[in-house]
């Protein structure tokens, strides 16, 4: 069976007044329908620009390798030039959930004809039919009043329930692929796990296939069947959820999931990863995470090591270098 | 000295929602009749669901709300500012007091200013500095104490993580010297690293500078490592409040023993202990009488089910406090 998307070998660069940016590097990943990708990293580890590429979204100052390829349905995305292709995959086959959700909204047009313009775009509803659809959709995002909501503008919202318009906005267009950028985070936990809930239903309704991209690894654990964690660019370790969870290989997996905290035990001091990210612009060379690796051999110090993931035990994949890492 | 910096008393801020010009304006009601005081020094947290209100109070304790009824007054060394009468003349003095971080250190940051003039820019708004060499010592200041560095200060935002700008941001706010800062989901955009960096960051600067915090944040796990004292809101009221360690291992609210149920697990196999609440959500355009929580409460009383519930936080066991009605829900 082939994939629904398939990334090979991606690489984007960004030109800034400083020089040139590595945002993404190499970076290989598969989605299947009706399953779920997380994506977890630090803030800046490119998980956004990962979507947005999908979308083809990055701004123009965007420079992406000539053998790379984000293949949905069979067709490579970053070959679509004409406006016609990139219909087919804008709000068509793929609908984005936005990290900013203030972004997202127009500031003087009503959420609702927002929603409902949007809609009529994409499936041939009339405006009544899209009014219903958007009002039902807001209704199973937990907003109480949906028909008066859908008459307010975005700053009359509150934080979490502009990001659950905006989910609402999403869904309704029912899409294959769904890439959802920290879409929870603005949601306290009961409504959180009330939109997961809806998410996963729709997953298995019209076999959608999700990117899930979150910091909050409680949220990977309860949606993901698979994921990857970044950093710098670089997919570093990545599997099914389970054995990624419990059995991390990579010091970064394993800082992150030291750095949580736990709620178990409020004596314990909140342990960062120490040291800084670097600069994108003063990129590591060798093991990108050598600059903070707690262990790093000989090797690895100067800049030696090089990237890449084998796998090593079923689907679970980790940088070769760090199969044995301390 | 002042045991208390902010006290909020029976504070109710609503909003004016219309259909259209022609028809009735009907009020939502955002913060409905709160009661605190945050004690110097504290870190206070509040918690509660998407829509509550939390945001709405912070700002009303900023003055960057208006006051529909009751009051707020925020107390210096020498002096109390009444936010329901306040001059403007008296504001400008109260802005350099009451700092807000945001949450979105990409979208705060002006691509287009240094990180040294992000920073300098309230120093010169509030024109609080006189010199340019003044100004240069204090942003350079503030910036040691964020841990950034002075090459940074040349640089533009977009070459900085959200770990950094998160500082930059936290520095921003800081360099008017305030007293007592409130953060709303600041550390929400940030990784568990990165977001445990900032935490330590923050606690730090309020022992070395003498600040309070009041701390809005989705992130249970979070609230209940820094915080001292967590309130809880539901549609507009505070349900609970409790000293952390207090409300976390002994909650009794029906809605917060739900909100601490319903923390997602790390362990992919640990699907089931979240208490799901069932039932309508209620609108804050037309609050269910009675107790607010009633149309999701999973037992409700005969007499809460008919709205006959009279709110009211009594205090249960020292400064712990609950409202009345569910002294004893199960
Ligand atoms: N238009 C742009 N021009 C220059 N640099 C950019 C641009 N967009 C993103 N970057 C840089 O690319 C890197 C990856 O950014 P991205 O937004 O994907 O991070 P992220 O993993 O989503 O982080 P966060 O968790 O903070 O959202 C960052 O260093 C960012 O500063
Ligand atoms: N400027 C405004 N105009 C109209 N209504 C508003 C305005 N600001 C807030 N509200 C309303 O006040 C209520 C409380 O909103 P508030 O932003 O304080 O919630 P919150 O607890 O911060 O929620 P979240 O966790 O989602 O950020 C909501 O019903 C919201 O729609
Ligand atoms: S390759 Fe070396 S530096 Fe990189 S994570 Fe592994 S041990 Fe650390
Ligand atoms: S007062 Fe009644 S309805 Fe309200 S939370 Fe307590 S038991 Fe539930
Ligand atoms: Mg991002
Ligand atoms: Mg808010």
């Amino acid at each position: 069976m082939s994939h629904l998307l398939e990334i090979n070998k991606l690489d984007v660069k960004f030109d800034t007044d400083e020089g040139r940016i590595t945002a993404i590097d190499n970076v290989s990943l598969t989605l299947d329908q009706g399953k779920v990708l997380g994506i977890v990293g630090e803030s800046g580890s490119g998980k956004s620009v990962t979507a947005k590429s999908i979308m083809q979204l990055n701004p123009g100052n965007t420079i992406y390798n000539d053998n790379a390829e984000i293949i949905i349905d069979g067709e490579n995305v970053l070959k679509f030039t004409s406006k016609n292709d990139l219909k087919k995959i804008r709000g068509g086959k793929v609908s984005m959930i936005f990290q900013e959700p203030m972004a997202s909204f127009a500031p003087a047009i009503k959420i609702g004809s927002q929603m409902v313009e949007q809609l009529m775009i994409h499936k041939p509803l009339d405006k009544n039919e899209a009014k219903n659809i958007s009002i039902d959709m807001l209704n199973r995002v937990g907003i109480a009043d949906a028909e008066k909501r859908f008459n307010q503008y975005a700053f009359e919202l509150s934080g979490g329930m502009r990001q659950r318009a905006m989910i609402a906005m999403a869904l309704s267009t029912m899409p294959k692929l769904l890439l959802a950028d920290e879409p929870t985070t603005a949601l306290d936990v009961t409504i959180q796990a009330q939109v997961i809930n809806l998410i996963k239903d729709i997953i298995k309704e019209f076999n959608m296939g999700v990117i899930f991209i979150t910091h909050d690894l409680g949220v990977i654990a309860q949606v993901a069947d698979d994921v990857a964690v970044m950093y710098l660019g670089s997919v570093v370790e990545r599997g099914p959820v389970n054995e990624i969870l419990k059995n991390p290989k990579h010091p970064y997996t394993r800082g992150l999931l030291n750095a949580l905290p736990d709620i178990n035990n409020l004596d314990a001091p909140l342990t960062p990863i120490p040291g800084n990210i670097p600069s994108p612009l003063e990129r590591p060379t060798g093991c990108v995470f050598r600059t903070r690796c707690p262990n790093p051999t000989h090797d690895c110090r100067e800049g030696n090591i090089e990237m890449g993931l084998i796998e090593i035990s079923s689907g679970h994949w980790v940088d070769k270098c760090c199969i044995n890492c301390g | 000295m002042k045991e208390n910096i902010v006290s909020v008393n029976n504070l109710s801020v609503s909003f004016d929602y219309q259909e259209n010009f022609l028809s009735k304006k009907q009020k939502i009601r955002a913060v409905n009749n709160i009661n605190i005081k945050i004690k110097k020094g504290s870190f206070f947290g509040l918690v509660g669901e998407s829509g509550s209100g939390k945001t709405t109070l912070g700002r009303a304790i900023l003055g960057a709300n208006k006051i529909s009824s009751g009051n707020v007054i925020f107390h210096d060394d020498d002096r109390d500012f009444d936010l329901t009468t306040i001059t403007s003349k008296e504001m400008k003095e109260y802005r350099k007091k009451a700092q807000l971080i945001f949450q979105d250190p990409y979208a705060a940051l002006s691509p287009r200013m240094t990180v040294r003039d992000i920073i300098a820019e309230p120093l010169e708004v509030m024109k609080i500095t006189t010199s340019r060499e003044e100004t240069d010592e204090r942003v350079r200041d503030i910036a040691a104490k964020c841990r950034l560095n002075l090459e940074h200060l040349r640089r533009f935002p977009h070459a900085f993580s959200g770990g950094q700008r998160q500082r930059i941001s936290i520095a921003r706010a800081l360099v008017s010297n305030p007293k007592f800062i409130v953060a709303d989901e600041s550390v929400a955009a940030l990784d568990v690293s990165i977001q445990a960096d900032i935490l330590n960051l923050l606690k730090q600067l309020q022992q070395e500078l003498n600040l309070t915090y009041l701390f809005i944040s989705h992130d249970l796990s979070v609230v209940a490592h820094v915080c001292d004292i967590v309130a809880v809101m539901y549609l507009g009221h505070i349900v609970e409040m409790a000293p952390s360690r207090e409300l976390f291992s002994n909650p009794r609210h029906s809605y917060t023993k739900a909100l601490l149920s319903s923390i997602p697990s790390v362990d992919p196999e640990n699907k089931s202990k979240a208490i799901e609440l069932q039932g309508e959500i209620p609108s804050a355009m037309n609050p269910p009488t009675g107790c607010v929580f009633r149309t999701r409460c999973p037992n409700p009383t005969h007499d809460c089910k008919e709205g006959n519930i009279e709110m009211g936080l009594i205090e249960v066991s020292p400064n712990h406090w609950v409202d009345q009605c569910c002294v004893n829900c199960a």
